[in-house]
């Protein structure tokens, strides 16, 4: 990914900023500028997430997309906020240890590298819960 | 609008072919479908090609006016062609943007091709270029790939539902099973369930043997008003519905992680055209890109209830003399997944059967059949169903 492409987006990967509808009072992590709720009526605004969800489902990823190949297993899961918006992360623990249900929270993390000596990409994955 | 039909198919054969270049296996189905159907160059009045990443796989752009060039239609009769693309679901988009073509009384003769050249870069190249129809910002950032997508698919299907890898196995067997029977099959090798569940893990709990493969090939069909149609043939095979639908680019954003909400719509909007229901439906061709996918389009498309396509896959219910035949082609699976080419293939496969001309394949006294072709992890579905009765 090109370095303007990641960094327009870094503040909301870095700090888990994504946005809202004042109207329908949705919550939307990837952000989105229009609320597929109402479309055009509605007003969106900022709004950082706790982090704080839990795993819906999950996989632990043998063959590894390009880029990702020292990094097998790793574990890939759909974590649901608790504010209400799913994402798709990397999530830090042992295969045998993740399940369906598992709280998760946030934690900063290397995602990728631009080749060898290209940028660094930054950003959240998530660690199980125990508190 | 009028009533559309396809007088002519072709598929190439699927599979790896070092010697062979885009355009060749291209113009070998799209002049296969012409002879197919008995109709001169003059006749075509447009083509439309589904492609999903020719820039990626061939570094080639453009592909709509390169296949008129090099199928002998761009230098002399000027013949409009149109590249489609939906991921892995642009043959299928191509089949019903010629459809619309015909219906709208604008063209008459009408070719809908669809191809993918995939072996031209290494494979972790090409699943790359595939994982672009998932959300590169959201998805593949993180190291999702297909596999991946599906595998969680599969996982919360197991766990709401209870089905069993072994479930899953049965699809890949069934799809082997009917592939060997088929020439242009990519695969024509019998897998039992045990060497499926013995191959590696690509994206737990998807096997590599859970997996369609990487896949050169190209499909074609000409398409006519259903008015002339038998001046070209004795046995048209009439389009009773084309639909399409959409869902979240991202996995994460659906309503349910193990309902392709856009395959259950595309299906309720098919039915609705024809004026059928799932029981009128003699054979169906579903996007088995992974075993998971057939088993959630089984349900999806209403052959069975929600949370059960893994018992009818085990119980023989979607095999050929079952009660539902489900890719008796081999599928994705067996037959092979040229990605630009599956919704196209899915098509002659079906007009083959109600032709009656699939041999140790058939599905006897086929009269009604399915296609159902989707994009990326299910953001695109497109389903039509054909017949021999108009």
């Amino acid at each position: 990914m090109s370095v303007p492409r990641f960094w327009r987006k870094q503040i909301a990967r870095y700090n888990l900023v994504g946005t809202r509808c004042k109207k329908c009072n949705e919550y939307f992590y990837p952000p989105r500028n229009m609320c597929p709720g109402c479309r055009r009526e509605g007003e969106i605004e900022d709004f950082k997430f706790t982090g704080k969800g839990e795993v819906i489902t999950f996989t632990v990823i043998h063959t590894a997309a390009e880029g990702f190949e020292n990094q097998t297993p790793y574990v890939l899961g759909i974590i649901k906020l608790n504010e209400g918006p799913s994402l798709t992360s990397q999530i830090i623990c042992e295969p045998e240890e993740v399940k369906i249900g598992m709280k998760v929270k946030p934690v900063f993390r290397k995602l990728g590298q631009a080749g060898e000596r290209g940028m660094i990409y930054y950003g959240t994955k998530f660690v199980p819960d125990l508190c | 609008m009028r009533d559309v039909a396809i007088i002519g198919v072709k598929n190439t054969n699927f599979g790896e072919q070092w010697d062979r270049s885009f355009r060749d296996v291209v113009v070998e189905a799209g002049v296969g479908a012409v002879e197919d159907a008995g109709v001169v160059g003059e006749k075509i009045d447009s083509m439309f090609v589904g492609n999903m990443s020719g820039g990626q796989f061939v570094e080639q752009e453009h592909i709509g006016a390169l296949i008129a060039d090099y199928s002998g239609l761009a230098k002399d009769m000027h013949v409009p062609s149109t590249r489609v693309e939906a991921a892995c679901a642009s043959g299928g988009l191509a089949l019903r943007q010629g459809i619309y073509a015909v219906a709208s009384g604008i063209d008459d003769i009408v070719i809908a091709a669809g191809a993918e050249k995939m072996t031209d870069v290494p494979s972790p190249k090409a699943s790359s270029a595939l994982a672009a129809a998932a959300d590169r910002e959201w998805e593949g950032i993180m190291g999702a790939t297909f596999p991946g997508l599906y595998a969680m698919i599969a996982r919360l299907h197991m766990h709401k539902y209870g089905t069993k890898s072994e479930q899953l196995a049965e699809v890949a067997v069934k799809n082997h099973h009917n592939g060997q029977f088929n020439p242009i099959a990519q695969y024509k090798s019998p897998l039992t369930v045990d060497s499926v569940l013995g191959s590696i893990m690509v994206a737990d709990p998807l096997h590599i043997f859970d997996c369609s493969p990487i896949t050169d090939g190209a499909s074609a069909v000409v398409l006519a008003p259903a008015d002339i149609a038998h001046e070209y043939t004795d046995t048209p095979i009439y389009v009773k519905a084309t639909a399409q639908a959409s869902d979240t680019i991202a996995l994460h954003d659906r309503r349910d992680i193990t309902t392709l909400d856009a395959s259950v719509a595309a299906g309720k909007r098919a039915y609705e055209m024809a004026k059928m229901e799932p029981k009128d439906i003699d054979l169906v061709e579903v996007h088995d890109c992974f075993t998971i996918a057939e088993i959630c389009a089984i349900e999806d498309l209403g052959f069975s209830k929600k949370g059960e396509g893994g018992i009818v896959s085990m119980n023989g219910e979607t095999a050929i003399g079952g009660r539902i035949p489900v890719n008796t082609s081999g599928g994705l699976k067996s037959c092979g997944h040229p990605v630009g080419a599956t919704g196209v293939k899915q098509a002659v496969e079906i007009v083959e059967q109600l032709r009656g001309e699939s041999g140790k394949r058939q599905v006897d006294g086929a009269e009604i059949g399915m296609t159902h072709n989707v994009g990326g992890s299910g953001a695109t579905a497109v389903v039509h169903i054909l017949s021999r009765d108009r």
